[in-house]
Formats: structure tokens, sequence, C-alpha cells
């Protein structure tokens, strides 16, 4: 296969991920973790797809997607920062919940044909060589994941709203006597990172697995991007790393099972999942080593600049309901 | 800034943490309260910098009064203070911990700001690298920080609560230089403080608070001695140096228990070079305020934290790097202070605990360990029956469970401040019992913050201050305000 189109399609399959990944990423650097994911995005699929079938309006659709991701999250966001119930059973118990309502609510639309998103290069910058055939010969939802990425970088690092985002997720104690309202912002950011969720249900069943059905094909998603943000450090750009990398993993298999036909087409649809929990594991264990390093980047060598590069620690408050307790 | 204290209380129940006190804390000066633990002191602090509302009284700056119930009101009135854990941001750097809560623009300017914070940190002469990240900075370092940021915020009133502990004595120096060059400047510094040389050492005034009430102000130059009293105010005097109701164990030369050089490094506490014999029989007492490295060392002897550097020996054995398990088997137990939190199984019954310690076998034999629960109940007097859960028993009847739980052959105890909380007569059945089970049979190590108590029930007393053992000797060769004397860093070499 050709490279050019290789790297397309890892960028093309990846966007929806994208969307879903660093939407979480969102959440939990302010503190929050929203495991329900998997159950969003079928959720929101389900409903994207059903708004796009009866009104004709993809941008109605993506938006009703969006505001579904928000809703879910906002069960997460008011029962963990209002009641102080834990947001890993909130969490688990809205996956169950809003795969089987996906599947029960959108029975009657299963198998339509439905409106889907158009293909649509853009003029110019498509004909710059490899690099416009990889990255702009796409269409708007592959465009949106390029904007959401660099978005979302500029706006952690280089903000003052992304600053206190991250004091929220570090240490809300600190951030409430800095006079940050954190309750508040976890709760935005909650809603904000369900919403990028929800538009990632919205491309599957309008763009990369049209229609919907059961299953619909973007079944166990949700697992996997909560997985790559943790791979990806929480940092935005690592983040996005991780889920092309996760895209590439997931091609690879597709290719090397018309090339070994002996093999169960199964091991390659798997695959990627073990092999992303082996990545964290070495990562894990290099972080570690790299730990006890000299600090002085110029020493390293390439590989351990690299493992340095992709060395994680998770926000400090992640997941607690310390705020409860404390304001 | 001028501030005045007018007749603050703070209520918790029926515990009375502040009671009326008035004083004022004057600009161009450093302010000391003095006091020991629960004095009062850090819940003086917490209301003044808004962090806790007051039950009553007022507060006046320059003449006007306020009223602010938020840590943000109160740097708005230009109040700002370093608590005791540092407030801050582990996971971002030190330019961004800075900037966060000063009011910037929505774009980061980081090179505008690093000038800034390089500046002020030049006039003070601290050295913060911008870029480090501050779980990579020790506690000092983030001291600074925090003192460099609420300057930028331009906070008038400096609050510092003990601020000395777990930092080297060179950052201490710098903090010091540059505390006193921000009074001349024009700044009020109150310095929350239990050590008599940092106060003797910096300031103009202090406030003495004991049992929540101001029981002295004194201007510079100060008086150890004159400071010391007014801090222990009767209370030394009236102690009885009447011998411990232990017998006293036979002259035996060679020690149960050794302790060589312990070093450890665990946070805030430091503990440098810390030794000591423990021969059978013998009971130690441990004075010294709190975090002064006794609950480390405690936590050391009893091998849930291992030493840096240093040897512990059992009958000549060594367990250095041992386990906790090795710990226990040569009989060496401990009881914490936290009993529900360390000791016990909160939601477990009582007769669930004896079947965990007890219990040797595979299936649960709940008949027999109904009856030895029973005996026990008995033997204890624990107000409680088999199926009472561990958290529903009043902290004395928690403490009598815990002793029950004690196997006979144990050789040491180690009891972290075990009458924590329990009333004059609990307190007496619980060294009574001990008397009773293991006098001259256990060696028995324990701390305490009272020392009437550590005179009562003790052969020797060690002092622990700012992570060494400050003094060592036997209770009939030392005299409470010796002790107590040690308790605030003050040694006569004799």
């Amino acid at each position: 296969m050709d490279t050019t189109i290789l790297l397309a399609s890892v960028i093309s399959s990846a966007a929806p991920i994208i969307f879903a990944t660093l939407g979480e990423t969102f959440t939990e650097r302010a503190g929050i973790v929203n495991l329900s994911l998997d159950g969003t995005i079928l959720l929101s699929a389900m409903v994207g797809f059903v708004v796009a079938y009866n009104t004709h309006n993809l941008i109605l659709a993506f938006l009703a997607s969006g505001l579904t991701g928000a809703a879910v999250a906002s069960i997460v966001a008011i029962g963990s920062l209002f009641y102080g119930l834990s947001q890993v059973a909130i969490g688990f118990v809205l996956t169950l919940t809003c795969r089987d309502l996906a599947y029960f609510l959108g029975n009657a639309y299963t198998r339509l044909p439905g409106p889907q998103v158009k293909h649509l290069a853009i003029p110019l910058l498509k004909d710059l060589p490899f690099i416009g055939p990889v990255f702009f010969n796409h269409n708007l939802v592959v465009y949106l994941s390029y904007v959401l990425i660099i978005f979302s970088w500029y706006y952690f690092y280089k903000t003052k709203a992304g600053l206190i985002l991250r004091a929220c997720g570090e240490n809300p104690v600190a951030a409430y006597s800095r006079g940050i309202n954190v309750k508040l912002h976890q709760l935005a950011y909650t809603l904000w990172g369900g919403f990028w969720v929800g538009l990632s249900g919205a491309s599957y069943s309008l763009l990369f697995k049209p229609g919907w059905g059961r299953p619909q094909g973007a079944e166990g998603i949700g697992w996997i991007a909560l997985a790559i943000v943790i791979f990806g450090g929480w940092d935005p750009l690592k983040v996005a790393l991780g889920t092309y990398f996760f895209a590439f993993l997931q091609l690879v298999g597709i290719l090397l099972q018309s090339s070994y036909p002996q093999i169960p087409s199964q091991v390659f649809q798997v695959a990627p999942f073990p092999l992303m929990i082996l990545m964290l594991v070495i990562m894990h264990i290099s972080s570690q080593k790299t730990a006890k390093l000299d600090p002085q980047p110029q020493h390293l060598s390439p590989i351990q600049r690299l493992l340095r590069f992709l060395k994680t620690t998770p926000p400090a408050a992640l997941g607690s309901n310390v705020h409860t307790k404390e304001f | 800034m001028k501030i005045r204290l007018e007749n603050i209380c703070k209520y918790y129940g029926k515990v009375k943490a502040n009671d009326k006190i008035s004083f004022t804390i004057e600009p161009n000066s450093i302010h000391g309260i003095l006091g020991e633990n629960g004095a009062g002191k850090s819940t003086l602090m917490k209301i003044l910098a808004g962090f806790t509302p007051k039950t009553s009284g007022k507060i006046f700056i320059n003449g006007q009064m306020v009223n602010y119930n938020t840590p943000t009101k109160a740097l708005e009135l230009g109040i700002g203070m370093l608590y005791q854990d540092p407030q801050d941001f582990a996971g971002l750097t030190v330019l961004e911990n800075f900037l966060l809560g000063l009011k910037t623009s929505w774009k980061i300017k980081e090179y505008e700001y690093t000038v800034k914070l390089t500046n002020l940190c030049q006039q003070l002469g601290f050295k913060l690298q911008p870029e480090a990240y501050l779980k990579d900075l020790t506690v000092g370092e983030r001291q600074q920080l925090e003192i460099v940021r609420l300057l930028a915020l331009g906070v008038e009133v400096l609050i510092l609560d003990e601020p000395s502990t777990g930092i080297s004595t060179q950052q201490k120096q710098i903090l010091f230089t540059a505390l006193k060059r921000l009074a001349k400047q024009g700044k009020s510094i109150l310095l929350v403080s239990h050590k008599l040389e940092d106060i003797t050492e910096l300031c103009d005034q202090v406030t003495v608070l004991s049992n929540g009430q101001v029981t002295g102000e004194f201007m510079a130059p100060l008086d150890t001695e004159q400071l010391l009293e007014c801090m222990f105010g009767q209370k030394l005097k009236q102690i009885i140096n009447s011998g411990s109701i232990f017998p006293q164990p036979k002259n035996k030369s060679t020690p149960l228990v050794q302790v060589r050089d312990i070093c450890s490094d665990h946070g805030r506490i430091r503990l440098k070079n810390c030794s000591l014999s423990i021969y059978p029989g013998e009971i130690i007492g441990i004075a010294g305020l709190e975090n002064s490295g006794q609950e480390l060392f405690l936590r050391i002897l009893a091998g849930l934290v291992r030493p840096q550097k240093g040897t512990i020996t059992i009958n000549g054995k060594n367990l250095t790097e041992k386990n906790n398990r090795t710990f226990l088997q040569n009989h060496i137990h401990f009881i914490p202070t936290n009993r529900l939190e360390e000791g016990l199984f909160a939601d477990l019954t009582l007769l669930e605990h004896y079947l965990l310690v007890f219990q040797q076998s595979f299936w649960l034999k709940s008949k027999s360990a109904y009856k030895l629960c029973l005996q026990k109940i008995e033997d204890l007097k624990i107000k409680g029956l088999p199926n009472t859960p561990a958290k529903a028993l009043s902290g004395g009847n928690q403490q009598r469970l815990l002793l029950s739980l004690l196997p006979r052959q144990a050789k040491l105890l180690i009891l972290e401040h075990p009458t924590r909380g329990l009333d004059v007569e609990s307190a007496l059945w619980v060294w009574q019992y001990l008397q009773k089970c293991y006098g001259l049979k256990a060696s028995i190590v324990f701390s305490s913050p009272e020392l009437d108590e550590i005179f009562q029930v003790a052969h020797k007393v060690i002092v622990f201050y700012n992570g060494q053992i400050l003094l060592s000797k036997k209770i009939s060769d030392t005299t409470p305000e010796e002790v107590g004397n040690a308790i605030a860093g003050k040694v006569e070499h004799a």
C-alpha cells in the first residue's frame, strides 16, 4: 500500500477518536473522570443519525450529538461535585445505560440509509506534494480535528483560562484559595469535554460507520479513548499522537489480515488493544528509569529524550471528591 | 498596615480554640505568635487569613472594621498567609504557580512575568528557576515562591505558619533575612511558631497564647525564661516528680533494642542521627512538639517506615531493612494515636478483630473466638458487645480494644500518645493495665504531649526537637523545667 494513502487513512480514521480523547483530556485535566465515554459515543451517534435522518441538516445533527454528550457528562459532574458521589461508579453505570438506551431508542432507525458528511478537499492545499493528499484531501470533520488539537494545546499552555483549568485538576483546594471557583470550572469543562465526545459519536454515524444498527461499529472506542488519554499523559499533543498511533495499529491490522489469511481475523481486530497496554507498561517502566537521569537534556541519547518526552504524570487530584469535603 | 484584633473567639462545639483574643499588629515589624500545640495559634491565623470564619469578635485594619470570610477577600485587603502545607500545584511550573491568582490578561505573557518573578526573587535573595516543576523543588523553595507570589499580589500583612519546619539551615537564614528586609520596607510580618530561637531571633514583638487565650505580650529584647513561663504557664511547676508507677527494671547491662544513627527524610520531617537504647522493662517517654520527628521515629522503630540510614537490633539480631512482619515476629508492637484510621478496622466488629488477630486456621472458628471476645471484654471492661463495630466505640474503649489485641509475649510496645482524648480515669486505667500485664516483662516506648504523664509513668525521657534527640535523661536526673526548655529547643550544655 502506498504510504500517502496509508497516512491519509490514519489521519482520517483517527478524527472521531481525537474528538473523544481531547474532550476527555479537558475533563480529566480539570480533575473529573468521565468514564461513560463508550456509552456516550453510541448514544450520541444514534441521536446524530436520527436528527440527520429527520431534518437532513448535518450541522443540527452534530449539535444535537454534542449536546447529548454534554448532557450525559453533566450527570457525572453534578453527581460528583454537588452530591459527593463516586465518579467511577456513575461513569460505569452511565456507560451501560447509554449503550442500552441507544439500542432501544434507535431500534426503529436500524439499517436505514441516511445523509452523510460530504468529502471536501481544500483547494490549493490539496495540491501540495505529499502533504496535500495526506492532510487536506478529507472532509470538514477531519479538518475540525486539526483545529481541536491546535486549539487545545494553545488553550492549555498559552492562556490564563487553561492554566486555571490545569490548576483545578492539580490541587482544587489550593485553586480555591487563589480565588478560583473550582466547582464551576470543573462543571464547565466536564460539559465541554462531553460535548466533544458527543461529536465523536456523530462522526461515526454520519461519516465513518454511516447509519445506525446493532452493532453500530463504534463499540469499544470509548474505552480505548480513555486509555489513550492516559497514554498521552493528559497532554493534548501527546494524546493526539497516541490517537494517531492507535489508528495506525488498527489500519496495520486490517492490512496484515489480507496478507496472512491463515491467521484468524479476530487476532488483528483485537491486537491494537493489547498493544496499547504493552506500550503503557513500557512507558511506565521507562518513566521510572528516566526519573533518575541527569536533568540536563543535552546529555541524553535520543531514545532517552523520547522516553522523557513520553513520561506522564496524572493531574494530582484526578477523580477525587475532595471539594465536597473542603468547601 | 495596622491590624487590631478585638475579642476574637472561635468555638468548635464546646472546645474554645480561641477565647477573647485581642492584640495589635504594627506595621514595619515582625510580630511573633508563640504557643504550644493546641494553643490556638493556627486557628487564629486561619481566621485572619479568611480561611476559617470566627465565632465572634472584631478585626480592624488601620482603625476601620472589616468583615471577610474568604481567603480571596483577605488578599484583597492585603492579608496573605503562607500555610504550613504549601497551597500550591506540584504538577505545574514555578512560573505557572506564580501566575495563578494574579490578575493577568487572558493570554499568558510569559516573558513579562518571568522578568517580574526574577526581579522579586532577586530583591529577596531567592533563587528560583521559572521553568522548573514544583514537585522538583524543596519545601524551602516552595515557600520562597509563595512569598514572592503573595508580594506580587500586593500583600501588606504576611502570615507565616511554622515557616522554619522542614527547611535547611541555609534556607532558614535566607528566609529570615528576607523577612527582615520586608519588615523594613513597611510590611507587617506575623510569625507563628513554637520554636523559641526563631521567635527571639526575628521578632520585635511577641504574643504568647496558651489554651486559646493570650497569656503574655512582650517587646524585644525578649527573655526566653519569661516566654517559656508564659507558654507553659504554671503547668511545669505543678508536676510532681514522684517517680514512675512502673517498677524499676533491674540493672542489666545488655539493652533489648538498640537503635543507632537513624536518618530519615520524610517530606517536611527529617530525622538526623537518632540513637536510643531500650533496656528490658524500661519505660521511655518521648516529649516534643508536634512534627518534631517523634511520629516518624516511632514508625521506624515499629518497622513501618524504613530509614535511609541507621540500624535497629533486637537482642543483637539485626532488623534493619526488614519489614513490619519481622518486627512483629520479634514481638515489637505498635499502637498508633489515630486509633480508628491506622489501628482498627472501623467497620469490623470486636469479634472480627479477635478472629483476625488470634485466629490461625483457615476456617473461622467463631465459637472459640466468641468466648475469647467475651473474656477480653470482661478483662478490659470494654463497653461494647462482640458484634459492635469498632467505629461505634468511644475513644477510651477503642484504646482498650487495641490493648486487648496485643499478645502477652510482647517484648517492646510502641505507643503513640496512648491516652489521646481519654479522660483522667481512662488514662489512668490504661497505664495501670499496662503495668499489670507488661510491668518488667516488656519495654514501652510512648510519646505524649503531656509532660506530667511522662513524669508519672516513664523511667527515662527523651525530647525530640527538629528531628533530633535533644535531651535523653533518666527522670530522676531531670526536672520538668529542663524538659520544657528542651521541647522549645533550649538546652543548657553542662
